[in-house]
């Protein structure tokens, strides 16, 4: 499959935006790529059976238009952006992975770029291989730094209580954004509950570092915690 | 006694409010009243919230004289260069038009506690059900011998922000070469602790480039100070030899300025300063005082459940205006105390749920070019006061690159909660 020609207009969003790297014109290497990947599998699934996670699968998303996963809920930003005609190629992954929130300002993909242009062509030519193949993905178990922290399954099971999430919430929303843009401080709105409990057990555990963030945590018990993320799951859009 | 409750602003003021005959507005709808006085983070957030999670089931309206706010936090960063003023502006209008929230800017001249109505500078009078209070600081009279706010364009304060921010940075850049910037550090309690410090080291930024040869001299009334081996530090690397403090056992609580003579008086030795920034004692702002809410301390005692004043079961205050505990007076201890109370409004005024009372705080500073540190702490309701529960602090001996993420950090929180305060 050949990437499809960047539409004007988001040719013209890419042009405006500040200080980018100049457009990658090459894949690099296949497996050196396989080892970034690992920086995008806590957010993201490839392959046959994959599924949304805190972002979209990433499935043939050469020639995908921006924002096309039919039952992820991209942020507004996200939106305008594929209305503005954003398609995604070599060329404006390699922008985006590059510097996430020049490209599409606003983004809730909560990942500060690689600025690296050999690592971002490396990266590309693995997703490129592994996405428009997605059956040829080995099932490789996450290795995210928030979601690889094993939490019981009955601690997972608590149903939250979204009213009293939406007050506790209050507290972080100082911080993060409730329509999900990240500046400095990750997103955290419309993540699977899954996903949002493990990250905060791991910081309530020490397991994960970051001072405000163990605080945060340390003092939520389970139930307060999947109340968040039944609050959270459901904020943004 | 009704009387003896009703507590005006200036008597000219006064005399108009009560001539005139008081114009009362939104009686006619039945919804219940909530009238915030003070749109900085303690109010606007309460304003929002309450508007926000009851739906329109409960009339908020909002008196904040101002138009435009600007925000004291980030305004060193303003100073240092980093900002520029208009990123510190921020506008009421999504609270008048996402919110629904009456936004009046007018100054509050009177609160009648018994009659619960509050007195607008224009003469006319809001009646409320819950009245929160959020004026924040004013300052303690002669507490710098020779300095009052006559004489704060000689010896700016820029304790609260706007033209008095542009004031000091400019005097800052129109120092004459090698000259001398002399800080009056305020006495516990203040807001914003470790701000003196925060300014000191962007000052010392700014001068270090322009002007390498000036110096900055503080004089403080504190033993000690927040961050203290943190700013220590910082300033033994960055401006080395610039700074100097003297506190109290140097006479640093023993001074006097004549802003006429640009001089300073510390312990008996006179000093001639080229700027002088002088951060006087502080309180409660005057209409806190004024409805009768403060104590000794000079600010207003609250129950910590619900921020409640312990006068006037009526009336909440919040932030820098409240005597509440362990929170430093900071622009996160208001946002966060308002969100408690607003929860507890709503429940009292529609019943929605009522939950436990939780609060918490981090302060970032800034001492040099991406080098930043942070304070923080969470704190629980007890029947006493605001409680600490935990905290941290950044250490000293830290890698420039969590400096730098710590930075970046306090970016992302001052986009956040502007955002939360002002919709
Ligand atoms: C240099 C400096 C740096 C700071 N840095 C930080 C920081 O990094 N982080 C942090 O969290 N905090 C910081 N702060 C502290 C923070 O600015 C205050 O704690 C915060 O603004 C308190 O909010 P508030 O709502 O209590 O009062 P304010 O923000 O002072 O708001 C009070 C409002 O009430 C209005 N008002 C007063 N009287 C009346 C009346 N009679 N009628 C109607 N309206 C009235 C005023 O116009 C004002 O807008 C800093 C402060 C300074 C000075
Ligand atoms: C912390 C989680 C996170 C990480 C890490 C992350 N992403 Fe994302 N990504 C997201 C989210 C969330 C979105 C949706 C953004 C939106 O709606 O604004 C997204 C969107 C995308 C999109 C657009 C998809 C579409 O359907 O339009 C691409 C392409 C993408 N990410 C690639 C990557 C790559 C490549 C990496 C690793 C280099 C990566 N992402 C790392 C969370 C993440
Ligand atoms: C004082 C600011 C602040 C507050 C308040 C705060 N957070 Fe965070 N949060 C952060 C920062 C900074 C990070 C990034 C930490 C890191 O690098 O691990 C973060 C990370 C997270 C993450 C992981 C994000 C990721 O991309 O993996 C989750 C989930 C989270 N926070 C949830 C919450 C919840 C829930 C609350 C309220 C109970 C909260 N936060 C309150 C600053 C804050």
């Amino acid at each position: 499959m050949t990437p499809a020609p960047r539409s004007v207009a988001a040719a013209a969003a890419l042009l405006l935006a500040p200080a980018l790297p100049a457009g990658a014109s090459t894949f690099g290497d296949v497996d050196r790529g396989a080892a970034l990947w690992a920086q995008c599998r806590p957010c993201h699934e490839i392959g046959e059976a994959a599924r949304n996670k805190i972002g979209p699968n990433l499935n043939f998303v050469f020639g995908r238009k921006a924002a096309d996963v039919d039952d992820f809920r991209y942020s507004e930003a996200m939106q305008r952006a594929r209305n503005e005609g954003l398609v995604w190629s070599l060329d404006t992954l390699d922008k985006f992975i590059a510097q996430p929130n020049a490209v599409v300002p606003g983004t809730r993909m909560g990942f500060p770029g690689l600025s690296d242009p050999a690592a971002r062509a490396d990266v590309l030519a693995w997703l490129r291989k592994n996405s428009d193949n997605p059956r040829d993905i080995p099932e490789a178990p996450p290795t995210a730094v928030g979601t690889d922290h094993s939490v019981a399954p009955e601690i997972l099971a608590i149903v939250g209580d979204a009213e009293y999430g939406a007050y506790l919430a209050s507290e972080c929303l100082t911080c993060h954004r409730a329509g999900g843009a990240m500046e400095g401080i990750p997103s955290v709105t419309g993540w699977p509950q899954e996903d949002f409990v493990v990250a905060m057990h791991a910081y309530k555990d020490k397991v994960r570092d970051h001072p405000v963030m163990q605080m945060m945590a340390g003092r939520l018990n389970n139930e307060e915690i999947a109340a968040l993320a039944a609050y959270f799951a459901d904020l943004g859009g | 006694m009704v009387l003896d409750r009703r507590h005006f602003l200036g008597t000219s003021v006064a005399l108009t409010a009560t001539l005139a005959a008081p114009v009362v507005w939104g009686q006619a709808n039945g919804r219940p009243k909530v009238v915030v006085i003070g749109g900085g983070p303690g109010g606007a957030t309460a304003a929002r919230y309450i508007a926000k999670d009851s739906d329109g089931g409960i009339d908020v309206t909002l008196v904040e004289p101002t138009r435009d706010y600007y925000t004291c936090f980030f305004s060193n960063l303003y100073i240092g260069g980093f900002r520029d003023l208009a990123s510190l502006r921020h506008s009421y209008g999504a609270l008048a038009s996402v919110y629904g929230i009456n936004v009046v800017h007018e100054t509050a001249v009177g609160v009648d506690r018994d009659a619960r109505t509050v007195t607008l500078s224009c003469g006319a009078v809001l009646p409320y059900d819950r009245l929160v209070i959020s004026p924040g600081i004013d300052f303690v009279e002669g507490s710098v011998p020779g300095w009052d706010v006559s004489a704060q364009h000689a010896m700016p304060h820029a304790y609260k922000a706007g033209s008095q921010t542009e004031l000091a940075k400019a005097q800052v850049a129109a120092m004459p070469e090698g000259g001398l910037f002399c800080m009056i550090a305020p006495p516990n309690p203040f807001r914003c602790p470790p701000g003196p410090y925060e300014r000191v080291s962007m000052v010392a930024h700014v001068l270090k480039q322009t002007n390498p040869r000036a110096k900055i001299l503080i004089a403080d009334p504190k033993e000690k100070y927040s961050k203290q081996a943190l700013f220590e530090e910082g300033w033994q690397a960055h401006y080395t030899g610039m700074i100097d403090r003297l506190g109290p056992d140097f006479g640093g609580g023993n001074v006097m300025v004549d802003p006429g003579e640009m001089t300073v008086d510390i312990d008996g030795e006179v000093t001639r300063v080229d700027v002088c920034n002088v951060i006087p004692a502080q309180k409660a702002g005057r209409i806190a005082e004024l409805a009768g809410l403060t104590d000794e301390t000079g600010y207003c005692p609250i129950v910590p459940a619900t921020m409640q004043s312990r006068l006037d079961a009526a009336v909440h205050v919040l932030g820098d205006a409240a005597h509440q505990g362990d929170m430093p007076k900071s622009a996160f201890a208001a946002n966060s105390q308002a969100k408690v109370a607003a929860m507890a409004i709503r429940g009292a005024l529609t019943g929605s749920k009522v939950f436990p009372a939780k609060f918490s705080n981090t302060c970032w500073s800034l001492i040099s070019p991406e080098n930043g540190v942070k304070v923080g702490a969470t704190y629980e309701a007890t029947e006493e006061k605001i409680a600490k529960v935990d905290g941290f602090i950044s250490q000293t001996d830290e890698e420039a690159a969590l400096r730098q993420a710590t930075f970046e950090e306090s970016l992302g929180w001052y986009a956040g909660i502007t955002a939360d305060i002002f919709g």
